[in-house]
């Protein structure tokens, strides 16, 4: 194995590779063999080494020298002054420096990290650092010490419950796949996470893959599985290649194959790559694609603990469920189920965006409050705007308001409210979002995800669309509030799946919590968060300077006016654009509806 | 006949595609990502091709060409119809929308001359929106083939279509 003196570690983020880190990487290796030091210096491709705002961004060890903002003309004098001098380049180097990982930062008020540990901690291409925090020591007590049925036992304590969204108990799952006669079992993992904005799994399986393979191999165990699959979409080509790489290791150590840790326990695994299908979420869905079929769901019962991949029972969680278990096994079902309510456990990982202030990943206990979520970990509303809703469970959850704000995380609780848990995006909203376009941006989405198979879905969520398209569109007449709140309760009752079946929560939600901005767009032809084009006017007030930035800016040249004359808006050229809003230097130009 | 196919001999493609994924019903989408990856697109002739290296009724493996076109018309990542040299494909979901995705979205139009789902004369470019890639932290955000670009910004564009031939 070569000895090298110096490594240099690239950062190849998207933003840093937006910029170039690609080309400095090859220039660094063709003056490394130009300089004849490949044999002294190695180049390595990370990422998340800073902020990446000005990137490319790269670290030089063992000095620790941080360089940003290179190009790659300027690699031969870098590495001419660093390597060959010795000299630290300070026109590159990063002083101040401040590690921002925009997604997972460190550990925020109230967060509880345990799907999410390790993620930014351990090096996740080696087993090593894993086995270095504990990696693979449920296993080996699960193996070594316990029965499959006291480990279904010591999951079904700890009061795990599903965390795809439909909170079905972990552990009462296991049990009933276990309990279903026959010699060949799956273990299915579902990494098919697809609601927009939602990345949490993603983050795990990139950032600790070992914590779900452990997770599966102790349910394979449990549930007397001698095969896996993790149904990873293809989206996320990232975590397939760590998936890979860590499955790879777990094989050699001994933790996947035959006669695993010694015993007459066999079980192997193996990452399925989906081709771009929102609704292979779907559990039947999901186990279709898997045996290469088209990605559609089907009727259950049965469920797939009876009949599921290749017609066998089938035992499928998400990947968070299954990055619980190891965890769970070390420190007991009791430690897991001290955090939560009654009825719902443990940790919850979220993805927060929308107008909050300090975005991105979450982990948090069970039983917090939306409002310790929102304010005291996603550092309230940006801005110093106005809380106004959060849209909680994706595409197919349903928004809560200020009222809902001290309602405690709970699967019960969300549902009741009529939101549902779903895998864990949250979308935060202020006074400036319009609910009906919200409803409508929504079902726009699942509307293109509907796979076509039965009706009430297929042409429902059309209707339901075109319905808020119209009222959006300022066409919107009197009955058609009533029409919409008809179909969304009869696709709702009628879909085969899931996705249909929640599909018009959105609009059911806000129509309960915000009829009155429906209201005011069909029978007043009003968009009170002035959001709907069709329905707001734009115009120029006295506060204008006459500065004509507006006038140049505008796409269709509507504004007319003087220099330093009040300028004006041709309402019928305008196509409200917003552009002029955003150029004004002096908040001159307002909108009313 | 597209130039891409002229280059590639779709018979070994596809035979190439088979070796590596296997002759199971399970490998089928497999084997059209592949094909798809390979020549940018499933002609009819591939799928042909696999119907005909992996059907086999004497092992009871059955494989129509009505099959394969169900599964290629069924997931967005396959494709049916000819695509350019390079693929941009741009993330227009919620996140990305509201910290600036509709003006890349336009500059992106506008540069190439395309709409959602076209491709140039010259077969180099074919613009698509894609479903959620979950780098929404570091949005807007848009893939160019296999390469992910964040934080992208309008006056990046020109400079990033510049990076491919």
């Amino acid at each position: 194995m070569p000895f090298y003196r110096s490594h240099v570690l690239v950062c190849v983020d998207p933003e840093c590779l937006a910029k170039g880190a690609h080309d400095v990487v090859d220039a660094f290796q063709d003056e490394l063999v130009a300089q004849g030091l490949l044999d002294e210096i190695q180049v390595l491709e990370t990422s998340r080494i800073g902020g990446c705002s000005n990137g490319p961004e790269m670290m030089v060890y063992p000095e620790g020298v941080h360089y940003v903002g290179m190009t790659a003309d300027d690699v031969p004098f870098l590495v001419e002054e660093h390597f060959l001098k010795g000299r630290i380049v300070e026109k590159f180097r990063e002083v101040a420096k401040v590690v921002v990982d925009e997604e997972l930062g460190p550990l925020r008020p109230k967060e509880v990290r345990v799907v999410l540990r390790n993620c930014g901690e351990i090096d996740p291409m080696n087993i090593e650092d894993y086995l270095a925090v504990d990696g693979y020591q449920a296993l080996g007590k699960v193996i070594g010490e316990m029965t499959p049925e006291q480990v279904i036992d010591e999951v079904t304590k700890s009061g795990l419950r599903g965390r795809g969204g439909a909170g079905f108990p972990a552990g009462r799952k296991w049990g009933l796949t276990r309990q279903v006669p026959g010699d060949i079992k799956y273990m299915v993992c579902n990494a098919d996470e697809g609601d927009p904005g939602a990345f949490m799994n993603r983050r795990v399986l990139e950032g600790d893959p070992h914590s779900v393979i452990e997770g599966m191999i102790i349910g394979a165990y449990a549930v007397g599985a001698s095969y896996g699959y993790i149904y990873c979409r293809a989206e996320y080509p990232l975590a397939v290649e760590t998936l890979n790489v860590a499955i790879a290791q777990a094989r050699e150590f001994g933790f996947l194959g035959n006669n695993i840790l010694g015993t007459d326990f066999n079980f192997d695994l193996e990452v399925r790559v989906g081709a771009g299908a929102f609704v292979c979420g779907e559990e039947t869905a999901l186990m279709a694609s898997i045996m290469g079929q088209r990605g559609e769901p089907r009727p259950r019962p049965p469920f797939p603990s009876v009949k599921g991949v290749w017609g066998k029972p089938s035992n499928n969680n998400n990947v968070e469920t299954y990055a619980n278990v190891p965890q769970i096994i070390l420190k007991g079902a009791n430690w897991y189920a001290s955090m939560g309510t009654e009825r719902s456990k443990g940790t919850k990982t979220f993805a927060v965006g929308g107008n909050v202030a300090k975005p991105g990943l979450i982990e948090v206990p069970m039983g917090i409050t939306l409002r310790e979520i929102i304010f005291d970990v996603a550092g309230g509303i940006k801005d110093g705007r106005q809380y106004k809703a959060v849209q909680t469970g994706g595409p197919m959850g349903g928004c809560l308001t200020a009222e809902h704000l001290d309602l405690p995380l709970d699967y019960e609780a969300l549902a009741e409210a009529g939101s549902m848990m779903g895998s864990g995006g949250l979308v935060v909203m202020d006074e400036t979002s319009c609910m009906v376009d919200i409803a409508r941006f929504f079902m726009d989405f699942t509307q293109a995800e509907s796979c076509g198979k039965c009706t009430p879905c297929r042409v429902g969520t059309r209707r339901i669309l075109e319905l808020l398209q119209k009222i959006c569109d300022g066409k919107g007449e009197r009955g058609d509030i009533e029409k919409l709140e008809d179909l969304c309760h009869e696709v709702a009752k009628n879909s085969l799946c899931g996705l249909g079946q929640g599909a018009p929560n959105p609009v059911l939600s806000t129509l309960k919590h915000f009829r009155h901005e429906y209201e005011a767009h069909v029978y007043e032809k009003r968009c009170p968060a002035k959001v709907c084009r069709p329905l707001i006017r734009f115009e120029i007030e006295q506060s204008c300077t006459g500065c004509m930035v507006c006038a140049r800016n505008c796409p269709v040249e509507a504004i007319s006016g003087e220099r330093r004359q009040i300028h004006h808006i041709d309402v019928n050229k305008c196509i409200r654009c917003g552009i002029c809003v955003q150029v004004c230097n002096f908040n001159a130009v307002s909108v009313s509806s | 006949m597209n130039t891409l196919i002229i280059e590639h001999d779709i018979q070994e493609v596809v035979q190439h595609a088979i070796e590596k994924h296997g002759k199971t019903p399970d490998a089928l989408i497999p084997i059209l990502s592949e094909v798809n990856h390979v020549l940018g697109y499933i002609p009819a002739e591939a799928m042909r091709e696999v119907k005909k290296q992996v059907h086999n009724s004497a092992e009871g493996l059955f494989v129509a060409e009505s099959q394969l076109y169900g599964i290629a018309s069924f997931y967005d990542m396959l494709s049916t119809q000819p695509r350019g040299r390079h693929v941009i494909k741009f993330c227009e979901n919620a996140p990305c929308h509201v910290v600036g995705g509709k003006a890349i979205w336009d500059t992106l139009r506008e540069n190439l001359g395309l709409e959602n789902g076209e491709t140039t004369p010259d077969n180099k470019w074919t613009l698509v929106t894609t479903s959620c890639i979950g780098l929404c932290s570091v949005g807007p955000v848009l893939l160019v083939d296999d390469d992910m670009y964040g934080n992208v910004t309008t006056d990046q564009i020109p400079e990033i279509l510049g990076r491919y031939e």
